[in-house]
């Protein structure tokens, strides 16, 4: 399956990337995230205890399972208002 | 009920009067303005940049309302949230609501804020004395959006 994946704030900075295509058998989001940390050294920020997610642009929780096709966000600790 | 998520500066006075004209049966509009400060964390700030993530941003905007809207009975609800780069003094955000009596337009402005804290994609990024920072995600902010979820 493929999934596109967005990075934001201080994750893309960290990354130097705001997104791309991942390859993989992923039935949660966890697996996804855990398949990225494998890359090590600056992929340890999604490490984060206060990363978020969201599928599909709705907020989730790291169970949440994944389907082909999905867009997929990693993020810091939201700070608008 | 409307949402904007923009780059151009607004008045925040003339939102407020956008709120009850047309409509006499609003008793009570209850609103709120964020700014961009000139310090934070004991250093100066010249200016932030607002990161979002277009389409998430308005989607969760407009759940953060419509939960709103079910909670409260509610006349009229505006979220206004500026993204981009942003000067000390100038407003970031705008909640207002507008009701038949104070109490649900004081307590619906709250319960907006506290989830677009907590829950809407936006990231700032201020110029510091120090160089360019991320703001961390707050504690008190979640302790504050977890009051609307007990019973």
């Amino acid at each position: 399956m493929s999934v596109n994946v967005q990075y934001f704030a201080r994750y893309r900075e960290t990354l130097g990337l705001d997104g791309e295509q991942v390859e993989g058998n992923f039935p949660n989001i966890d697996a996804l995230r855990l398949h990225l940390l494998a890359r090590e050294g600056v992929w340890e920020v999604l490490g984060e205890q206060s990363l978020m997610c969201a599928r599909n642009q709705e907020l989730c929780q790291l169970d949440e399972p994944l389907q082909a096709g999905d867009e997929v966000a990693f993020f810091p600790t939201v700070t608008g208002g | 009920m409307a949402i904007r998520v923009q780059e151009a500066a607004f008045d925040p006075g003339a939102e407020v009067n956008a709120l009850h004209a047309a409509n006499v049966g609003v008793g009570a509009v209850v609103s709120f303005v964020g700014y961009v400060r000139d310090f934070n964390e004991g250093r100066e700030v010249s200016g932030m940049f607002l990161e979002h993530y277009p389409g998430m941003t308005e989607k969760a905007l407009g759940k953060i309302t419509a939960e709103a809207q079910q909670r409260w009975p509610l006349l009229k609800l505006e979220v206004l949230h500026r993204v981009g780069s942003l000067e000390p003094g100038e407003p970031i955000v705008f909640v207002g609501v507008a009701s038949a009596h104070r109490q649900a337009a004081f307590e619906a402005c709250d319960f907006v804020m506290d989830y677009l804290k907590t829950r809407a994609p936006f990231w700032k990024k201020e110029n510091t004395s120090a160089g360019p920072k991320w703001v961390e995600g707050r504690e008190s902010d979640h302790a504050a959006a977890g009051r609307w979820t007990k019973p």
